[in-house]
């Protein structure tokens, strides 16, 4: 296949970035997404230039570092995958593939493709998890928990943390993200004393940080790698106004510390 | 928002209620009895205010959200968004503003001139409602635009519908499928019946 | 510094750790604010550690080479955590765990080390669930078990196909928590490039941020080594791309001693290569086996038709099949430890019996079980591998058979550690798999998650408190002392050193060969002639580097040329190490499988009577070689025997 990329470019943070074009032929449908790249890349250095800047780490799906926004999408043309997932085959030969680093104000770039995620850091920071210290903990059977839960749990836990979801927004919201923690933890029982601090922390922090607002169009859903389901986003809501209404003041100021 | 937005919806039926109304071969005997209760009722009268800051929070809230949404992405892409959404939850904010337009001129015709804003045009009483709505919708080409209008409160709606109930949490593996169902035949049956009363005066007249 | 003390406590096997545990000095909560430890790496080990010593009070730094510590290749581990809580009935016990793991790793790791892991691996189970990690459970609501390679218990606890990562964002939760409060400072984007010494014990970490490139010095009263295996000396392995053993390393170059170093685990279930262009390998976990079976053809003209695609899987009737494990291991079946698992894939395709049009794979054949247990319990249990398989190679594994091969995935060797998880450098520790611990010769299936966990929530909590018990009146040392001056100097001159090199070839392109170098010379089979061969490539490749090598960019701004080049010197030169300690280790023994040394059936064939030790490799200088140093095993409890699966 030979195929024509056009790529941001951006030396760093500080300096003006734009779009450069490139060719790369004779690649194998059967390689990877990065194998294309990798081979950019190597045809960029032979040149004596600087090679393509792009996140990516695992390269089997799970880590969530890939960050790729691909003819107009997170990841690319497919659905449920990450980008070092995708392969050349859902490419034809002679596209021209528009590549692009994920684009939300809470994701500063740092070089090319790229950006800053330590945003949804800070967010799992301020309330993304349970409350305990090592040690002393009862049996694992001791609470039996609904295998409905569980697997509920499982499936909000899958999150990546890639930020595709915000990508993908057209407002650069994080909710899908935050939903997906936040429903992780109120399904389960060790996570629910601590519920209702939990989601207005976490919420908070990711007003605090510039993410836009849930306006329910679902292009996260849609986009998001491990197809986490905008139910969360409403269990999140819920878990949020159950816990503007009714929780205790007191509550908010001894959580965490 | 998904609050106030779910109490407009509300609101809206009882509207539809009365204006369909209009279709009664009465000489608009029902539909001015149910205009003027709305219209000399106290309690109606009280909730009108509350409508009206129902609009009134709606709008500006949207407004507010919106440029902060928008604000939180200062770079664009090259290429715009391509994922597989809802074509009409990207345009809320174009569809609002629509309807906003529409409902200024709607208020121009009615509730200004009720208020004693707006001039009564010649020939009809400040209060007959009846009059006026004919002679509104024996007008073609107000027809047609008040028609187009509410095809895009029916955009509106379809998306906005099983919004408000995401938006309230009230989001459930079991209702999911119906709310969705409920919220296009809503929107229909809005747009539609609105419909219903220009389409009836310009033809069946 | 030549004879190496182990520091194993006295009494009974079963007694050692309690007895440590309340014996071992303490760190009063006041003086642990007084007390800074530095961890490297953010994985399993590194996470679990660091929040667990921020929450006992001390002033805790860690740092990772990724933009968070969520993306740690932990998360990669798929299958699924050992622990002996025997929640099935079918017989487990601490001393059971104990025992599969000395006889999997093909007695050669310390039978005190291990018999820790067995005891706190139960804790972690309780600590992972009060976490909130959502393990897979039955209709009662209680913990599902699976069973896995080298045990006939179920003992395996597991979420999905993801359990890694669960469990890693359960120690990455705890951790965020402790960077809330404030005991953790978190250092992203962070390679480690060296260990700062003084006065003989470590004292601090250089570190290069890799946004702007430049050169940072942190001390620390202790430091933690974290920083995971060094499979990507292969080039291409099941490990991230960004995997290194450069902190590793370079703790050997300052005085820690390396052991085991030819101890690498080849993973049986991995998609095969598919081409030149590749850049990794992608594992399929072996849980598969527990439902899948491995065959290949036993004709070779079926073999030859299914290369040409004349024919598919499903047309090669069941009696021309050869279940090869089931055959030669009854007892275990497609259930052998991962080494022998390998060694037989091998083996047929050696015989030409591969079934891809390289040769090199077999088959993993679920058509069985789908009929057995349905097309949705499969898919529950291994759903998102499925459709991981089927992304890359474009075919549905519901309908034919996965083809899989062996590739490099862990590193049972590592930095040499005693019974504290301290190196020998004082100060210094190791944890998870960067130590050469547990998995002795050959790791067991859902071990290393087991153990990157015991290590970080429930060992070095107590052993580290055993050495800073003697440090508390230390005073942190300025970062402008002399020694660290000193080293930061040496890494700039390193560093500028790579960017003047101005060759022509590029550091995958050389990192490429000296892959194939190790995969052919020190890969699932090695000889005498073959290491020695590869040892004699090796000044070759290290000439190459040093004048051929083309680094593009600056060395002060965001430069991944720089951060590969920088790894790969380092891999090269314990690529050589490996490969010396492989032809001095003259048996065979778990992953470690010399060709000579074999039984007439084709199985290892171990040498108690002159290997049952541990080398331990001490550096004496780039122009010398290193010194070898022995720790003899003693087996009071678990006597090595035969490793029988048959």
């Amino acid at each position: 296949m030979d195929l024509t990329l056009k790529i941001w470019r951006q030396k760093n943070s500080s300096s003006k970035g734009k779009f450069e074009t490139y060719k790369v032929n004779d690649v194998s449908p059967d390689s990877s997404f990065f194998e294309m790249l990798d081979t950019l890349n190597q045809q960029i250095i032979e040149k004596g230039n600087d090679p393509v800047a792009f996140d990516h780490d695992c390269r089997e799906g799970i880590c969530g570092t890939c960050s790729l926004y691909i003819n107009g999408r997170p990841h690319g043309p497919k659905r449920g995958i990450t980008t070092c997932q995708l392969h050349m085959r859902s490419f034809k030969n002679g596209d021209t593939i528009v590549i692009e680093p994920w684009r939300a104000k809470p994701f500063p770039l740092v070089k090319d493709l790229i950006v800053d995620r330590s945003a949804l850091d800070l967010i799992i920071q301020a309330g993304g998890y349970v409350s305990v210290n090592t040690g002393g903990i009862p049996d694992a059977n001791a609470i039996p928990i609904p295998k409905m839960n569980a697997d509920l749990a499982m499936d909000a836990a899958s999150c990546i943390g890639c930020g595709a979801c915000v990508a993908s927004c057209a407002n650069a919201s994080a909710m899908l993200f935050v939903g997906a923690k936040v429903s992780q933890l109120a399904l389960l029982p060790q996570g629910k004393i601590e519920a209702a601090n939990r989601v207005q922390k976490m919420v908070a922090e990711m007003d605090h940080l510039g993410f836009g607002n849930c306006s329910n169009t679902y292009a996260c859903e849609a986009e998001c790698p491990k197809e986490i389901k905008v139910t969360n986003i409403a269990r999140m809501n819920r878990q949020f106004m159950k816990a503007k209404v009714c929780a205790e003041k007191h509550e908010a100021a001894s959580f965490g510390g | 928002m998904g609050l106030f937005g779910l109490f407009l919806a509300m609101f809206l039926l009882v509207h539809l209620t009365i204006n369909l109304l209009l279709l009664c071969n009465d000489g608009g005997e029902l539909f001015t009895a149910a205009s003027s209760f709305m219209g000399t009722n106290i309690a109606i009268k009280i909730f009108e205010y509350v409508l009206f800051g129902g609009f009134f929070i709606h709008i500006i809230v949207g407004v507010i959200i919106t440029l902060k949404n928008w604000a939180s992405r200062p770079v664009g892409y090259l290429v715009a968004n391509k994922s597989h959404t809802s074509f009409f939850s990207k345009y809320m904010i174009y569809t609002g503003a629509i309807i906003f337009i529409f409902l200024i001129l709607h208020f121009m015709h009615f509730f200004f001139i009720k208020i004693g804003w707006v001039q009564v045009p010649a020939g009809l009483e400040k209060h007959d409602f009846y009059k006026m709505a004919i002679a509104l919708f024996t007008n073609k080409l107000y027809s047609f635009v008040y028609m187009a209008f509410f095809i895009f409160l029916g955009f509106h709606l379809n998306h906005a519908i099983q919004s408000g109930f995401q938006t309230l949490g009230l989001n459930h593996n079991k209702y999911n499928c119906t709310i969705k169902k409920v919220s296009l035949i809503y929107s229909i049956l809005v747009a539609g019946g609105f419909s219903l009363v220009p389409i009836y005066f310009m033809f069946f007249f | 510094m030549t004879t190496l003390n182990s520091n194993i406590p006295q009494g009974n096997l079963a007694d050692k750790w309690t007895t440590y545990k309340s014996t071992c000095k303490l760190v009063n909560p006041s003086n642990k604010r007084k007390l800074d430890i530095i961890v490297v790496g953010t994985g399993l080990a590194g996470a679990s550690a660091a929040a667990s010593l921020g929450e006992l009070g001390y002033n805790v730094k860690a740092f990772c080479y990724q933009d968070s510590p969520r993306r740690a290749h932990s998360i990669a581990a798929q299958g699924g955590i050992n622990a002996a809580k025997n929640y099935q009935n079918d017989g487990d016990s601490v001393y059971r765990l104990f025992y599969d793991t000395i006889k999997g790793g093909d007695y050669r790791s310390r039978e005190a080390n291990v018999y820790r892991l067995a005891e706190v691996s139960n804790g972690i189970i309780d600590q992972c669930v009060a976490q909130g990690v959502p393990f897979a459970r039955d209709y009662g609501g209680l913990l599902d078990n699976r069973s896995f390679g080298g045990a006939q218990v179920s003992r395996t606890f597991y979420a999905r196909g993801q359990t890694g990562q669960q469990l890693l964002l359960g120690a990455y939760s705890t951790l965020s928590r402790q960077i809330n409060k404030g005991t953790v400072k978190l250092y992203n984007r962070r390679d480690m490039l060296d260990v700062v010494v003084v006065d003989g014990k470590a004292r601090g970490i250089i570190v290069r941020n890799l946004v702007t490139g430049e050169i940072e010095k942190h001390f620390g009263h202790a430091v933690v080594l974290a920083t995971g295996g060094y499979g990507n000396a292969y080039f291409l392995s099941t490990n991230a791309m960004g995997s290194n053993a450069t902190p590793l390393w370079r703790a050997y170059k300052k005085g820690a001693f390396f052991s085991n170093a030819c101890f690498t685990q080849i993973h049986p279930t991995c998609i095969p290569v598919h081409g030149d262009f590749q850049s990794k390998l992608t594992l399929m976990s072996e849980s598969l086996r527990n439902d899948g079976r491995i065959w290949v053809p036993k004709k070779l003209e079926d073999v030859a038709k299914l290369r040409k695609r004349d024919i598919k899987p499903s047309d090669i009737p069941e009696e021309d099949r050869d279940y090869y494990l089931e055959r030669r291991y009854p007892a275990f079946g497609n259930l052998v430890p991962r080494d022998v698992a390998s060694r037989a894939a091998k083996e047929r395709c050696d015989a030409g019996f591969g079934v891809s049009h390289s040769g090199l794979a077999v088959f993993l054949d679920f058509k069985e079980s789908i009929a057995r247990l349905g097309k949705n319990v499969i898919e529950e249990r291994y759903g998102n591998l499925f459709q991981m398989y089927e992304q890359i190679i474009n075919e549905n594994p519901y309908e034919t058979p996965m083809m899989i091969y062996p590739a490099v995935h862990y590193t049972m060797g590592g930095i040499w550690v005693d019974y504290d998880l301290m190196t020998t450098i004082p100060g210094l520790f190791a944890i998870g798999e960067c130590n050469f611990s547990d998995h002795g010769a050959n790791r067991l299936g859902a071990s290393a998650l087991m153990q990157g966990l015991a290590d970080g929530y429930f060992v070095l909590p107590y052993t580290i408190s055993n050495y800073l018990s003697s440090e508390i009146h230390t005073k942190r040392i300025p970062t402008d002392a002399p020694e660290f001056v000193q080293a930061e100097k040496s890494i700039n001159e390193q560093l500028a050193k790579l960017m003047n090199i101005k060759g022509k070839q590029s550091v995958d392109t050389i990192h490429k060969k000296f892959g194939k170098i190790m995969w052919e010379y020190c890969g699932m089979g090695r000889t005498e002639e073959g290491l020695k061969k590869g040892l004699s490539l090796v000044p070759d490749i290290k000439k190459e580097f040093w004048t051929d090598l083309f680094i593009p960019g600056e060395m002060n701004e965001f430069n991944p040329e720089l951060e590969k080049a920088s790894r790969l010197i380092d891999f090269i030169e314990l690529g050589e190490l490996m490969m010396r300690d492989a032809l001095q280790r003259r048996e065979s023994c778990g992953g470690h499988f010399r060709e000579e040394m074999q039984t007439e059936d084709g199985e290892a064939k171990r040498d108690d009577e002159n290997f049952a030790f541990v080398s331990a490799w001490e550096f004496k200088g780039d122009d010398n070689e290193p010194q070898l140093h022995k720790e003899q095993l003693n087996f009071e409890v678990a006597k090595p025997s035969q490793r029988s699966y048959k």
